[in-house]
């Protein structure tokens, strides 16, 4: 058992932490005061390869594995949640279905472009009514020669309004049967489909989240991935991959604030020496460097397992599910060791609070992550 | 165009500095190294835009142990084509310039890099001791490098302007801000830099012929004086007689 980084991992580190002080850590508070998604700094992140992680290199992809793409995520999330969460969703979810699931045409049309970031990629399985319970989902593709005529609507979606291309789950069967949706590959520009509102959020405000709205919208049968029936099933598989991607990211906004939080409990003097001298703050900041890297094994368990093709739903659900709320525990308690100084927008670690809330409940909730772990641990 | 650029592996800007063996040594314990900024943004970089755009051939050279290694691939990782580590352990710039001019001798290089200085020691030295020991043109402190045909034209900052140094034939240069723009590596780089090159040479015999006797840290910040805002008289003593700033 290896315990240490890979020279891989230690290379793409520091080409994010690089990066991302150029690129993202100045303009980060503006684009989150504002909500603007900016996609200037996906395409450099697709000149830099992040935009398909995974993605085979005759595909365009960087061809590397689950621990570099840990990596990355962690790095990104490290500076700033929402461009990390972007990330995950680009690259686990849309590429990942089409890198998984996808024909070699599909995948030499789209994959070439999404790794590239010449296309940013969205995703859509949530509806308003069914978050969770996804498989009663209301919007519908019905069959009209060699083509689907696709109505309905998905809510919560990144990239629903800057995205070039969607991969979509629809249904095409009866409601509630796990084998009655079907995933398609729809670009922008295709008739029918637009986007709805902007979801106004408490954090991860860089990353767009809009509604994809579909109107008669006519899908050709080889944009499908797969076979008809078989959408769902992809989907929870992508979303396999997509829990290392999203605890990754509860990783990063959990060492980020942590490290601030150690930073400033040193700098921080009151009754006249540095706060981090005081138990109150050194057994808070002690619970939080255990819980991140008991978060950290998690993952990496998780991402091995995942490398060697293994299944990985119950690990990567524990992954997920015990990152997520460690980046919540540690961004509360970075907020109140910086006391007053953490409530405002002059230090980091109010951001990261508001972002890490995204964590426990996107691609899954943590009650779901802990249904999934109960299913198969007492299978 | 064949161009060899030196790399050193130097401690990370926001090291905290400390020393062991009463003081004679640097203490490596938890220092994160890379490659020394004016080797890698100015010399590496410029190198890399000459054989871009007129072709040609980047190896990158480093004296050290296997620790180096990781540094080495961060170089290649930005776009070398291979590289050569010497396999000895000294931070005497005499034998680092020994070691690379010998091995330099024998390629057939056009050009030789350095950065102006490393970040550590910041002796400047090495550059110029490689194009004696080659000897070969040294133009040092350039912040311009273009090469046409055999002549290459560089540009030095000297105090209060500018110096234009013209050179034929193999030369060593050593490369400072305004060379080039830093670059970061991309995925495909670092997934390249696995495969690319590195070769292992023994080092030459040199002797050493300097040896560090002690460091010493400078002395702490004093804590700062409050002076109140009635008391300007008092703030300008200070000034004066401690400070010895007016």
């Amino acid at each position: 058992m290896e315990f240490t980084e890979n020279e891989n991992q230690k290379m793409i580190a520091q080409m994010v932490r690089d990066f991302a002080d150029k690129e993202i850590r100045p303009k980060m508070m503006e684009w989150d005061e504002s909500q603007e998604f900016p996609v200037p700094v996906f395409k450099k992140l697709g000149d830099l390869g992040l935009m398909g992680v995974l993605v085979p290199t005759e595909y365009g992809g960087s061809g590397f594995g689950y621990f570099e793409y840990v990596t990355a995520i962690v790095e990104v999330a490290k500076v700033c949640g929402s461009i990390g969460l972007s990330l995950a969703a680009h690259n686990s979810l849309c590429t990942g279905h089409i890198m998984y699931f996808g024909n070699e045409e599909q995948k030499k049309k789209y994959l070439t472009k999404l790794a590239t970031a010449e296309f940013i990629g969205a995703w859509g399985l949530t509806e308003t009514n069914t978050g969770s319970d996804s498989a009663r989902m209301l919007t519908v593709a019905e069959k009209d020669g060699d083509h689907y005529v696709i109505n309905g609507a998905k809510n919560f979606i990144t990239h629903g309004k800057s995205g070039d291309v969607a991969v979509v789950i629809v249904r095409t069967g009866a409601k509630g049967d796990s084998r009655g949706m079907s995933a398609f590959i729809i670009e922008r520009g295709t008739p029918g489909f637009t986007s709805g509102k902007k979801e106004n959020k408490l954090g991860m405000r860089a990353s767009e989240t809009t509604e994809l709205i579909f109107q008669d919208c006519r899908v050709h049968k080889s944009q499908m991935l797969g076979q008809e029936g078989e959408g769902f099933i992809q989907a929870m598989k992508v979303l396999d991959g997509g829990r290392i991607s999203i605890a990754a990211l509860g990783l990063g906004i959990a060492k980020g604030a942590y490290e601030a939080a150690v930073k400033y409990s040193k700098e921080r003097h009151q009754f006249g020496q540095p706060i981090s001298n005081f138990q109150a703050i050194s057994f808070k900041l002690a619970d939080m460097a255990t819980q991140i890297e008991a978060a950290e094994l998690l993952i990496y368990q998780a991402a091995d397992m995942k490398n060697r093709g293994e299944r990985m739903t119950k690990e990567g659900a524990m992954a997920k599910y015990y990152s997520s709320e460690v980046a919540v525990r540690v961004s509360t308690e970075a907020v109140q060791i910086f006391g007053g100084y953490g409530y405002t927008k002059d230090f980091p670690v109010e951001k990261f609070y508001r972002d890490s809330k995204l964590c426990t409940i996107g691609e899954g909730t943590s009650e779901i992550q802990k249904l999934v772990i109960g299913k198969s641990i007492l299978a | 165009m064949k161009i060899l650029v030196c790399i050193s592996k130097v401690p990370d800007t926001t090291t905290k500095i400390s020393f062991v063996d009463n003081d004679t040594k640097f203490n490596e314990d938890k220092v994160q190294f890379i490659v020394n900024p004016y080797d890698e943004w100015y010399a590496l970089v410029r190198a890399l835009e000459l054989t871009e755009k007129q072709g040609g051939t980047i190896t990158i050279i480093n004296v050290g142990p296997a620790d180096n290694d990781q540094i080495i691939r961060k170089a290649l990782a930005i776009g070398a084509n291979d590289s050569v580590r010497i396999d000895g352990n000294s931070n005497e710039s005499f034998y680092v310039a020994s070691q690379i001019a010998e091995y330099a001798k024998t390629q057939g290089y056009d050009i030789v890099m350095t950065g102006k200085e490393t970040i550590d020691y910041n002796g400047a030295e090495v550059g110029g001791m490689i194009a004696e020991l080659m000897g070969v043109p040294y133009v040092s402190h350039a912040s311009t490098l273009d090469v046409d045909g055999g002549k290459a034209t560089m540009k030095r900052n000297i105090e209060g302007g500018y110096e234009t140094v013209e050179v034929t034939g193999t030369f060593v240069v050593s490369c400072q801000k305004g060379m080039a723009e830093a670059r970061i590596p991309n995925m495909r780089g670092i997934m390249a830099a696995r495969t690319k090159p590195l070769t292992i040479v023994a080092p030459v015999n040199v002797a050493q012929l300097t040896s560090i006797k002690v460091f010493t840290l400078p002395p702490a910040k004093a804590a700062v004086k409050l002076i109140s805002p009635d008391n300007v008289a008092e703030l300008v003593n200070l000034l004066h007689t401690e400070a010895k700033v007016i």
